[in-house]
């Protein structure tokens, strides 16, 4: 990453990852009306036949939509969302893989709170902790 | 919450007209605008405290400060006048949110 000034850099980017793609759409709408178009935004849900399910690949897609030097943060819902949002961080080139985390929050809060932060010009730090805050208070 | 003392530099009032008080969006609102000050910024109900930091989008929306609220604002920094003119005026404004 080069010089790191606040609205120089593009906002760390968010992606939503649901079972459901109603879910997902759903998130992401309310952070873009909420929120503004400030932040690079992306989301995915559902098996690719149709029907509940995330994977790998849908996710990498996303992760790309919305990718940002400054970095991306995935907001997951249960099990499969987080394991295949992993596997699909890890298959990234190395020099993105350390700019993505996945966030421990509530995915419809979390991504809120997250893109509000991130709107603000935030680090991906940043933006995570604002997310994880939720589960904390 | 946080009760630390602070000298501000600038303060200032305002009663929420918003009908849902500050809730989602407003919060939202609120904070992106806080977030553009390089100031600390707080504000609270009363005019001792408890102080909410107004920079942190899970405390202003944690704060569930209903309509019919009067919001303390203070700011400490080099932009504090400013920064509390303009948080008084988007709340005077009901937050621009049309619903």
């Amino acid at each position: 990453m080069t010089s790191n000034t606040k609205k120089t850099l593009r906002n760390v980017g968010i992606v939503i990852v649901s079972h459901s793609p109603d879910v997902a759409r759903g998130a992401a709408d309310m952070v873009r009306q909420m929120v503004g178009d400030a932040v690079p935004l992306a989301w995915c849900g559902g098996a690719p036949g149709g029907g509940l399910g995330t994977n790998v690949e849908a996710i990498l897609t996303a992760i790309d939509q919305a990718w940002s030097e400054a970095g991306v943060a995935i907001l997951v819902d249960l099990g499969g969302a987080e394991t295949n949002s992993e596997m699909a961080v890890e298959m990234l080139p190395d020099d993105r893989r350390a700019r993505v985390v996945i966030c421990d929050a509530p995915v419809v809060e979390g991504a809120v709170m997250a893109g509000t932060e991130a709107s603000a010009g935030s680090t991906l730090e940043q933006v995570r902790h604002t997310a994880e805050e939720l589960r904390a208070r | 919450m946080d009760n630390a003392p602070m000298t501000p530099s600038a303060t200032g009032s305002v009663r929420i007209e918003h009908e849902i008080g500050l809730h989602a969006r407003p919060s939202v609102k609120l904070t992106q605008l806080a977030k553009s000050f390089d100031s600390k910024i707080e504000f609270a109900a009363s005019p001792e405290g408890p102080w909410v930091d107004a920079k942190s989008i899970v405390k202003v929306m944690g704060s569930k400060t209903p309509k019919g609220t009067v919001l303390h604002f203070r700011a400490q920094g080099q932009d504090a006048a400013a920064a509390v003119q303009a948080l008084v005026g988007l709340v005077e404004r009901d937050f621009e949110l049309t619903s």
